[in-house]
């Protein structure tokens, strides 16, 4: 924004009420928010742990069964429970959401906003059963 | 203002990585992540995984699955510290972390899914 130079904008102090640091504490949604948002760490991480998979598999069988015994120590499985219950809320979190950002017209009339989510739903049984067939022997 | 023009792409790519992340991530963590460590089912075996991820239309989607998520996590996580934490003024230094890890953390992966030699 540019502000001519003959106007001198009046410009008192401004009031600012002082928000504390732990401002998501005082609510559950507050909390349910944040711990939503915070799920974002949780999926890089296992975009990093596919990685790693894909590295190992590629090493060769003696690689892979390291990164096997490695993903049943105490340490990454607490880490990767953790993750499954972040992904989760993302995954629950997020189609429930998609009525609100997916507008979908039939002719005049707008789809209702529970088929939309539905859908978002049926597609996660689809693609968790396709990978579940393709990588359970 | 370079920022301008490339928010609604950050926007679209947090979109689509928040998409493919919700449909493909829970299967994939209760799979890797639990029942094969716990032993509730028997992992792949190591020729079976390898044919699976050598194919290159595996490796493509996999490389864009990755991108898109690290994507959408790291525009997530750049918000989430933004209102969070308020450091407003660590605005530069955040958004070079959160960006400059995602695109570092996919082009490894690329690197990794390059060099998938296939069996």
């Amino acid at each position: 924004m540019s502000v001519r130079s003959d106007y001198t904008l009046h410009h008192p102090r401004w009031l600012r009420v002082r928000v504390s640091t732990y401002w998501w504490l005082r609510r559950g949604s507050y909390l349910a928010f944040i711990l939503r948002e915070f799920s974002s760490v949780f999926v890089a991480w296992f975009v990093v742990y596919l990685l790693l998979v894909v590295r190992a598999v590629t090493q060769g069988p003696v690689s892979y069964d390291e990164l096997l015994r490695w993903s049943a120590t105490p340490i990454v499985l607490v880490v990767n429970l953790v993750t499954l219950l972040f992904v989760v809320y993302h995954a629950v979190t997020w189609f429930n959401l998609a009525p609100q950002a997916m507008v979908v017209k039939v002719g005049a009339t707008r789809v209702p906003g529970f088929l939309i989510a539905l859908s978002n739903y049926a597609a996660w049984v689809v693609v968790s059963a396709a990978l579940a067939w393709l990588l359970v022997s | 203002m370079a920022r301008q023009t490339i928010e609604p792409l950050l926007w679209i790519m947090f979109s689509a990585g928040g998409v493919l992340a919700a449909l493909f991530l829970p299967i994939l963590v209760l799979l890797f992540g639990v029942a094969y460590p716990f032993g509730w089912v028997a992992p792949p075996a190591h020729d079976r995984l390898l044919s699976l991820i050598a194919h290159p239309l595996t490796r493509l989607g996999v490389f864009a699955f990755c991108l898109l998520s690290l994507i959408h996590g790291a525009h997530r996580l750049r918000y989430t510290l933004y209102d969070g934490l308020q450091i407003k003024h660590l605005n530069e230094v955040i958004n070079a972390m959160c960006y400059g890890g995602a695109i570092a953390t996919s082009i490894w992966g690329a690197y990794l899914l390059w060099n998938v030699a296939s069996p």
